[in-house]
């Protein structure tokens, strides 16, 4: 950690001093200046390509921030955004092992699938109704990523020429079951929908009819169950020991291809659940028309939140924000795909911020250490340790 | 511990950005009041309503205006809807689905279509099925469209759907009477029950016209992956091999990747057909010549007799079918490469229409 002792001497410890000490000004403020800036000069990379484009940036933004407090765009907003929160979990499990689950996509469509049909093919059931498709939807997420996973660990593939693969072969698969087992509904084709004991109700909002997605609740409670296991458990560690040094893990008592495996299963089951919010709360069924392109949403989001659970959190919501609020901008003459380029410049400013961030503390660092070496050797060596 | 202490920083980090969000998002809608900023942009929300009383939303399928297919065929009914009553721009409103998008996107686009007050609301496509439903109760006052399906019944609901089958049947006839070789393609955008209509009725025709035919199809994409309707490369890739497996003239129902079609006929010296709007109109010029005609399916008098209807007060909730009788579906001779067989085509067109030949949907 950046030493605390850095800040200088502290002579009285109060409960404001003990925080400081924790969290230097100086640790608290760099880590600002990544996110900040990031956001700052995707703002302001916005801002240039509307105004080339003859329009005004502050009546823009503006539009978006007035559209995000509409009640029913409020509830699309936090929709959504559980969703993408759900799939960047997902992600995030393998990226903590170094595992890229590009596959998070095909598993969250067919899993969304196996949940619909059981799902539709169940009567009454009471609460059991909601709970079998909710495993269903697990269960066929992390099969398919565990034949990603039981590639990589008997027959070496990379996870990430495996799951772009089955991502093609889930699209296919799903679309021939569909075929095979749906019902049509004009032109479309659709599972049988879900009867009333299989839906999840949604909550009320004042002043608009839609529902915010009782799934919620499912997602605060992965993401709580993602910051337990990954940070407080032994298991956690294992998975982030072999994601920072395999060898290292390995030499001390990691079986790592059991880890990796136990991951893959992991990320997939989570990604099962991608699907679902909008499945049990709001179309009962699974048909053609079906969201697809998640499974990449939470790869970009996993990278901005930096596969921190809160992080995550406020990168799904600013995802979902941007998506959302950019429908209003039609109305104004502005296309919204000034959003998607938004979602882009902030993503790439965000991964270059922190990583100038980190070069920058590690300068001021070597310069502490400097300067205390000068000053006063006995300290500074022991200063150098905590570094 | 470099790891370690990024780690702290990504949670501080994020601690942050969500700080700035919400002290942004106070500020700033506090300063909405006086959004005195703006320059042009802002005239076209306010729009007062017209001296004609129509106010015209339309949400267009994946493409959009532009995709020279089934999107631009439904904006050719608009503009002519919007020339006939002479509409400010301000009235009419086009909006644009985007790939793999939620089913709430679609509604929320129907929503935001009514809510800026437009009254006449035309969804193209049937994947607005849903959100019509979830929409139409909520706006009894508005008069809603959808185009390709009649799944969704509603007293302010005009459900428009077309005899695909047949205009196909009559481009099936003209491919088969256009093969030296006796060997036809069919190239489906995407491989949804409303294109597999297309097929059933272009090979229904291809075997009447010459049952030694042979029928070669291919489906760009399989749903949920709706790219297929717009992606000009793979329509390209799957033409290239079906002109190599021996067919000369392939029929592209498949939106905009059809353009992808017709440069791979120019390559081949081979022929196609287009679909939906007139495609040897809205083609380059330089692969004009290969498009020897196109299903018109007149997404464009659907839109326009929906708009006009209405205008006048005529409309009429429920199902309407745009058949070959009805002028809803039809084949184009733009370019005069079919004059010396039209007879033909003609001959089958009314036997069709008087109901001698059924063509099947399936």
């Amino acid at each position: 950690m950046s030493g605390p002792g850095a800040t200088g001497t502290v002579n009285r410890v109060g409960p404001l001093d003990r925080l400081r000490q924790r969290y230097p000004l100086r640790s608290v403020l760099l880590g600002l200046a990544a996110p900040v800036g990031a956001v700052l000069f995707a703002l302001l990379a916005s801002s240039v390509i509307l105004s080339l484009g003859g329009h005004s940036p502050s009546h823009v933004f503006s539009t978006m921030l007035k559209q995000a407090e509409r009640p029913t765009s409020f509830v699309d907003m936090v929709n959504q955004a559980m969703v993408y929160y759900l799939s960047a979990v997902a992600v995030s499990i393998g990226f903590r092992m170094n595992l890229f689950n590009i596959g998070v996509e095909g598993q969250y469509s067919l899993a969304a699938f196996g949940a619909a049909y059981v799902g539709g093919q169940l009567t009454g059931g009471g609460p059991f109704h909601v709970v079998i498709e909710v495993l269903v939807a697990m269960l066929v997420g992390a099969a398919w990523a565990g034949v990603a996973g039981l590639l990589k660990v008997t027959r070496g593939v990379s996870e990430v020429i495996s799951t772009i693969m089955l991502n093609a072969i889930a699209v296919g698969l799903g679309s021939y079951l569909l075929h095979k087992l749906g019902q049509s509904s004009g032109n479309n084709i659709q599972t049988k929908p879900i009867s009333a004991s299989g839906q999840v109700a949604g909550l009320s909002y004042s002043g608009t009819q839609a529902k915010i997605f009782g799934f919620l609740f499912v997602a605060i409670a992965v993401g709580v169950a993602y910051w337990f296991i990954t940070g407080r458990t032994r298991f956690g560690f294992r998975i982030k020991a072999t994601g920072l040094n395999e060898q290292a893990a390995v030499a001390s008592g990691v079986n790592v291809k059991r880890m990796t495996l136990v991951a893959m299963l992991m990320s997939g089951g989570v990604a099962g659940l991608v699907g679902l919010p909008e499945l049990l709360g709001q179309t009962h069924t699974f048909s053609q028309t079906a969201q697809s392109g998640l499974g990449f949403a939470g790869i970009a989001i996993a990278l901005l939140g930096r596969n921190s659970p809160v992080g995550m959190a406020l990168a799904a919501v600013l995802w979902s924000f941007l998506g959302k609020s950019a429908n209003q901008l039609d109305f104004i003459g502005v296309p919204r795909e000034i959003a998607a380029i938004m979602q882009g410049v902030i993503l790439l400013s965000v991964v270059i911020a922190y990583e100038l961030v980190r070069r920058y503390r590690l300068v001021l660092q070597q310069k502490d250490v400097a300067a205390q070496l000068a000053a006063v050797p006995a300290t500074a060596a022991n200063q150098a340790v905590t570094a | 511990m470099r790891r370690f202490s990024s780690y702290r920083v990504a949670a501080i980090a994020g601690v942050a950005a969500s700080a700035m969000l919400l002290t942004a998002c106070g500020s700033d809608s506090n300063s909405t009041t006086t959004p005195g900023t703006s320059g042009s942009a802002g005239s076209s929300s306010s729009g007062a309503a017209g001296g004609s009383g129509l106010k015209i939303g339309l949400a267009y399928d994946i493409g959009g205006r532009g995709d020279k297919s089934f999107n631009d065929s439904a904006a050719l009914g608009l503009d002519n809807a919007k020339k006939k009553y002479n509409l400010p721009d301000s009235d009419v409103k086009e909006l644009e689905a985007a790939q793999g998008e939620a089913e709430a996107d679609k509604e929320a686009r129907l929503t935001q279509l009514a809510d800026n007050g437009f009254t006449t609301i035309i969804a193209v496509g049937f994947a607005y099925a849903d959100a019509v439903k979830a929409v139409v109760a909520k706006y009894p006052n508005v008069k809603f469209a959808i185009i390709d399906d009649n799944s969704v019944q509603a007293p302010n609901l005009a459900d428009l759907t077309f005899a695909e089958e047949q205009g196909s049947y009559l481009v099936g006839v003209i491919a088969a009477l256009k093969s030296t070789k006796h060997s036809v393609g069919f190239i489906g955008g995407v491989n949804v029950a409303l294109i597999q209509k297309f097929q059933a009725g272009f090979d229904a025709g291809a075997k009447a016209a010459d049952p030694s035919v042979k029928l070669t199809d291919k489906y760009l994409t399989q749903p949920p992956d709706f790219g297929g309707f717009n992606d000009p490369t793979k329509g390209e890739t799957a033409a290239n091999g079906i002109y190599d497996a021996g067919a000369d003239v392939i029929f592209a129902a498949a939106g905009g990747s059809g353009s992808g079609v017709f440069k791979a006929a120019k390559a081949k010296g081979a022929l196609a057909i287009g679909t939906d709007s007139d495609q040897y109109q809205s083609a380059a010029d330089d692969v004009k010549d290969v498009v020897i005609s196109s299903m018109l399916k007149r997404v464009d008098v659907a839109v326009e007799k929906f708009i006009d209807s209405v205008k006048d007060g005529s409309f009429k909730a429920g199902n309407t079918v745009f058949d070959l009788k009805a002028g809803g579906v039809d084949f184009a001779t733009s370019g005069g490469k079919i004059d010396d067989i039209k007879a033909k085509v003609d001959d089958f067109k009314s036997k069709i229409i008087d109901g001698t030949i059924t063509v099947p949907t399936k």
